[in-house]
């Protein structure tokens, strides 16, 4: 599977990644040899193999449902770029 | 044409657990912003999920009560997306491998429809943050407190045929997980949210329809009226040669009207993946049943022993089971007057209009059971009139006491002593010569009619204190008796 210009465009947008137009042509070539190994993959039979959700053979532990965490607003917000009655600001991301 | 309506619903519960999902921070509702939101909240790098007991334990409770099965194993995966107010960048849910598998719930509308509603599945997953547009510079403000908040989301087959079997499912769903206790069921704020699927399609027809989605819808009422503006809006389409696109709206409320939010054509690729950062979860036969042996009554098969034990119509049992709160505040009325009949009717009438009216839950009543219980004794052993007792009520709802404080306090006790009714009778006939000559005059069997101008001067007299039956016999022997 190959893509094109649009392809990469869409993906770094979705991702919001803001892409130099000159990588444009390396980003689809290497993406695409990506999706090659990916077909390439997908040609393994795996008819009789159940899917993989993780890799350990190991079961989630569990947590007590008790109040661990304590207000930390001012040390979590001082890295905030921009901040306001407690609120994190953001660009607007509504009409 | 006759159509054929097509809804399901997928409705999200917020889990009443003390923290969230997978962090150790607090989910009081109305904290402070950004209070209760800590690391791994805010996905600062190097954080790690980890799952609270308590989400799962309540994710099982919800499954046996919906007669589901329980899934033994169940995977969280990443569904992403980018929004300010989900800082990870991908909400941690659950897809091919969920908590909850298929089971149902029995419906009733209050129009007489039962159906059984199957339930496709249900899945835990986080909530997001809240997003506020207003008033920040042309920027907008993000509070995280609720970011990770655990929710069910409840997916129902597209089973129902009518807004009003919707509303009818959203609140059997309502009731079971209040009674359960597994969510506060405060829909005004937000803790449980519905989005509905709605289609059309020729009747008779086996093909679905294309669907819209009516997005966060938080009340049953809207529900109804959002539906059924949404299945005009189709049918009209329809009818004048154009054909439904697949998208998301929003219901107004104001202007009862939905409209388009997004098309599918926008619609996010949410590229799932199993969440490398939790491992299964996996329970086995002794821990569900350890749980099913904590179910509380449930709502149906606590309006069936209404019926049975009460003898309360299906209604009145529906009703009052529907709410946990509610049910468990009628059975102590029930008991403490011993009438079952009785104590329904002011469960659901006075008290249930004075919350209303108070916009109060009854969790905070100002008149408790007991207090309302011992006010119906009263009416019960001739005390007070059912009249009288109305006003008592509104008393005990604004400045508190018992009811007997109150009715000696005011002096209403009940008229019975046949003789001071005897000589308030005789003084209204003495001074209604007219009526007294027209009730004369009246055919025999007219004259029960008439009787009601003396049982309002008596009353009047009495200051409504007199007993109506002891009255009305009294009244009805003396005039009676001027006709001879």
């Amino acid at each position: 599977m190959s893509l094109d210009r649009s392809d990469v465009e869409r993906i770094a947008h979705l991702a919001r990644l803001q892409i130099d137009e000159n990588d444009i042509p390396a980003y689809t070539e290497n993406l695409s040899s990506i999706l090659n190994l990916v077909d390439q993959m997908q040609q393994a039979d795996t008819e009789n193999v159940a899917p993989l959700a993780n890799p350990l053979d190991a079961v989630q532990r569990l947590r007590a449902d008790d109040v661990t965490e304590t207000d930390q607003r001012e040390q979590l917000q001082s890295v905030a770029p921009a901040v306001e009655e407690g609120l994190f600001l953001v660009p607007k991301v509504i009409e | 044409m006759e159509w054929e309506v097509v809804i399901g619903l997928e409705i999200h519960v917020q889990l009443s657990t003390k923290t969230k999902i997978f962090s150790g921070a607090s989910t009081a509702f109305g904290a402070a912003p950004n209070t209760q939101a800590c690391a791994v909240d805010l996905a600062l790098p190097g954080t790690l999920p980890v799952f609270n007991e308590n989400a799962l334990r309540m994710a099982v409770m919800f499954g046996l009560a919906v007669n589901a099965e329980i899934g033994k194993r169940s995977v969280f995966e990443r569904k992403n997306y980018f929004y300010p107010d989900l800082p990870k960048g991908y909400q941690t849910t659950q897809l091919a491998e969920p908590i909850v598998g298929p089971g149902f719930v029995d419906i009733e509308t209050d129009d007489g429809v039962q159906r059984r509603v199957r339930i496709h599945h249900a899945h835990l997953e986080e909530d997001a943050g809240k997003s506020l547009h207003e008033d920040f510079h042309g920027m907008s403000g993000i509070d995280l407190n609720r970011a990770g908040t655990p929710l069910i989301e409840i997916v129902s087959e597209p089973d129902m045929r009518s807004a009003k079997e919707a509303a009818a499912y959203a609140r059997k769903i309502h009731a079971i997980v209040t009674t359960l206790g597994i969510c506060d069921g405060n829909m005004a704020e937000g803790s449980m949210r519905c989005d509905c699927n709605v289609s059309v399609r020729p009747k008779g027809e086996e093909k679905l329809g294309t669907r819209t989605e009516l997005k966060n819808i938080n009340s049953f009422r809207f529900i109804e009226r959002a539906i059924d503006s949404e299945v005009a809006r189709q049918i009209d389409l329809i009818e004048d040669g154009g054909s439904v696109v697949q998208e998301t709206r929003l219901y107004d409320p104001e202007r009862n009207e939905t409209r388009s939010m997004r098309s599918k054509e926008d619609a996010n690729d949410y590229r799932y993946f199993p969440c490398p950062d939790l491992l299964p979860v996996v329970i086995d036969d002794s821990y569900i049943e350890a749980i099913r042996t904590t179910l509380p009554e449930l709502p149906d098969a606590r309006r069936d022993r209404f019926m049975n034990e009460y003898s309360l119509s299906e209604y009145d049992a529906g009703v009052l089971s529907a709410y946990r709160p509610q049910a468990d505040y009628y059975e102590q009325v029930a008991g403490a007057c011993g009438d079952a009949k009785l104590a329904a009717n002011w469960v659901m009438g006075e008290l249930a209009k004075y919350l209303n009216q108070h916009d109060t839950d009854i969790t905070q009543s100002p008149v408790s059971a007991a207090q309302l219980g011992g006010l119906l004794l009263r009416i019960k052993d001739n005390t007070i009139s059912g009249n009288i007792a109305k006003k008592v009520f509104e008393l005990m709802w604004s400045e508190g006491g018992s009811a007997d404080e109150i009715i000696e306090a005011q002096g209403l006790k009940q008229v019975t002593d046949t003789g001071e009714i005897e000589k308030i009778v005789d003084e209204v006939i003495a001074r209604s010569d007219k009526q007294v000559e027209q009730y004369k005059a009246a055919e025999p069997e007219k004259r029960g009619k008439m009787l009601g101008f003396f049982m309002g001067q008596v009353m009047k007299a009495t200051g409504g204190k007199a007993n109506p039956g002891a009255v009305n016999g009294i009244l009805k022997q003396k005039l009676d008796a001027l006709c001879d």
